[in-house]
């Protein structure tokens, strides 16, 4: 693959600019994502790390800087659909059954509807829900539906995947397991994933870099790199897994102090 | 499930059958007077009695009420939509919908007559129409703005434009809502329909029908009307469950047994 996977350069991101409540989210933001690498970003509420996802899906436009993904325009990407997206609110509509929640992005793409039906069986394999298909979605609990929304964030095999605090919502013990699955299909697909925690433990856990936040506005404080290999359950109880959340959290301490 | 069906329908009959039994034990041996309250015997004698008169008329006045109710309908969603999908008919429009929705419709009847003509159905479907659009439209409306962010903010991330928005996500949303207005306008149309015949309109419709017993003191026979407009009103209630139903198979599933599964 050639070049990197998301260049941010110098962006800034003010909302209600020129308004009483003018808020500048983000200020001054460098950052270059490698094809493949699993970043995480996290912070305290208010620094800016969703409006950061969002400005690198194209969802928002940076008041200044620029955004890159894959050697294009964000907007470009997002035409090209070169990214798959999930919330914290798993947001599979209601009324379409698990297979067609799954395959919308597809069904959008103009998909066969063989070569959908093919794709989303080879989905529900992957995020280890084969037999739900023909469930709708209010029958899943929070943790499955969840996982069908990574199906269908990944169907359309995108290049980038963006994930804001997708497990936010969960108990920790369905967490744990999500993250161990979401690493499972991260190095089985080689996707590039920009991924949104307030988790200290889990921005460890997950990820090739750590970028740490300070808000009001929006910076980025530090980057703290993660070498854990591969990682199991058993990675939780390893020294270098406690060292790595030590560091995250020394860098989150230094942002609330302000230095 | 249709065993438990049938037994679902056991107390409200068991009620119903207590509640004319008593109508009836109670009008007899207190002697009130057959003008006053008919015994529901006798309404039952009127409904068989004069059933052709009758049964044109509800079937003259469901016209009216179904009519006006797919124009209300149609009206009030076409709108809802086109205010969801420009924002400027929006804000213009939703404020001033939701004072008429406020304001007791049927009243202006007589002045519909005056609009539409006295002596053709025309009015009284205008009334109807006028009733049913504004609970359709306001209900309709939330339904297609009330959205989820993430779920818009997802689909632009396919791309999707406007368009796909209101297709994908929007008009679905907005069943529910839709259903709720329904099941609310279904059984006012009828109630609009004959307030409206008690203003004007051909003389064989259900409104005129009471109206005339009534005038005339044969009350049985009004109560009998009264009983065939309760069944129209009814069955379009009925209709408007039916057709939820069909549209929102999700809304039902997982309802009975237990079918959610944990991780």
């Amino acid at each position: 693959m050639n070049g990197d996977a998301v260049v941010v350069t110098e962006v800034e991101k003010v909302f209600g600019r020129g308004s009483a409540e003018e808020v500048t989210a983000l200020s001054g933001v460098d950052l270059t994502i490698a094809p493949g690498e699993f970043v995480t970003l996290i912070g305290p509420s208010g620094c800016g790390k969703s409006t950061f996802l969002r400005l690198i899906g194209d969802l928002l436009e940076p008041t200044a800087g620029s955004v890159e993904v894959f050697g294009k325009s964000a907007h470009q990407a997002r035409m090209d659909q070169d990214y798959g997206m999930v919330f914290q609110h798993a947001g599979l509509f209601d009324w379409r059954k698990v297979v067609a929640n799954i395959e919308l992005p597809l069904e959008l793409r103009g998909w066969s509807k063989a070569d959908r039906a093919a794709r989303s069986r080879e989905m529900l394999d992957l995020v280890k829900l084969p037999d739900f298909g023909g469930h709708y979605p209010r029958q899943l609990s929070g943790g499955m539906q969840q996982r069908v929304a990574i199906a269908r964030a990944l169907s359309f095999e995108p290049r980038l995947l963006l994930m804001d605090e997708p497990f936010g919502a969960l108990d920790e013990m369905t967490r744990e397991h999500m993250q161990g699955e979401l690493l499972r299909i991260w190095s089985e697909t080689d996707t590039t994933v920009v991924f949104v925690t307030h988790s200290i433990s889990e921005s460890a856990f997950l990820s090739n870099r750590v970028v740490v936040l300070s808000p009001r506005p929006g910076r980025i404080h530090s980057i703290v790199e993660v070498d854990l290999g591969e990682r199991n359950e058993d990675t939780r109880e390893d020294p270098r897994f406690f060292e790595a959340s030590t560091e995250v959290r020394e860098a989150l301490r230094a942002v609330e102090d302000g230095s | 499930m249709s065993a438990g069906r049938l037994r679902a329908l056991v107390p409200p009959l068991a009620t119903g059958a207590m509640f004319l039994g008593a109508w009836e034990g109670g009008v007899r041996l207190l002697g009130i007077r057959e003008f006053l309250l008919p015994r529901p015997t006798s309404i039952w004698a009127q409904l068989t009695g004069q059933w052709p008169t009758l049964r044109h008329a509800g079937w003259e006045t469901g016209r009216i009420a179904v009519s006006g109710l797919v124009v209300g309908i149609i009206a009030g969603v076409l709108l809802a939509v086109l205010t969801t999908r420009f924002r400027t008919v929006n804000e213009g429009l939703t404020p001033l919908a939701v004072a008429v929705n406020a304001t007791p419709i049927v009243a202006l009847a007589p002045i519909f007559n005056a609009w539409f003509g006295i002596t053709g159905t025309l009015s009284n479907q205008a009334v109807v129409v006028a009733v049913v659009f504004f609970p359709v439209f306001i209900n309709t409306a939330k339904g297609l703005a009330e959205v989820h962010p993430d779920e818009i903010e997802l689909m632009r991330s396919y791309a999707a434009g406007e368009w796909t928005i209101l297709r994908e996500v929007r008009i679905p949303n907005a069943l529910p809502f839709f259903a709720n207005a329904l099941r609310l306008v279904a059984p006012l149309s009828v109630i609009a329909a004959i307030v409206a015949e008690y203003f004007g309109g051909p003389q064989d419709r259900i409104g005129n029908v009471i109206t005339s017993n009534a005038g005339f003191a044969r009350y049985d026979a009004a109560w009998a009307a009264i009983a065939v407009a309760s069944a129209v009103g009814l069955a379009l209630f009925a209709s408007a469950l039916l057709l939820e139903r069909v549209s929102m198979p999700w809304r039902l599933a997982g309802v009975e047994g237990e079918s959610t599964t944990k991780l």
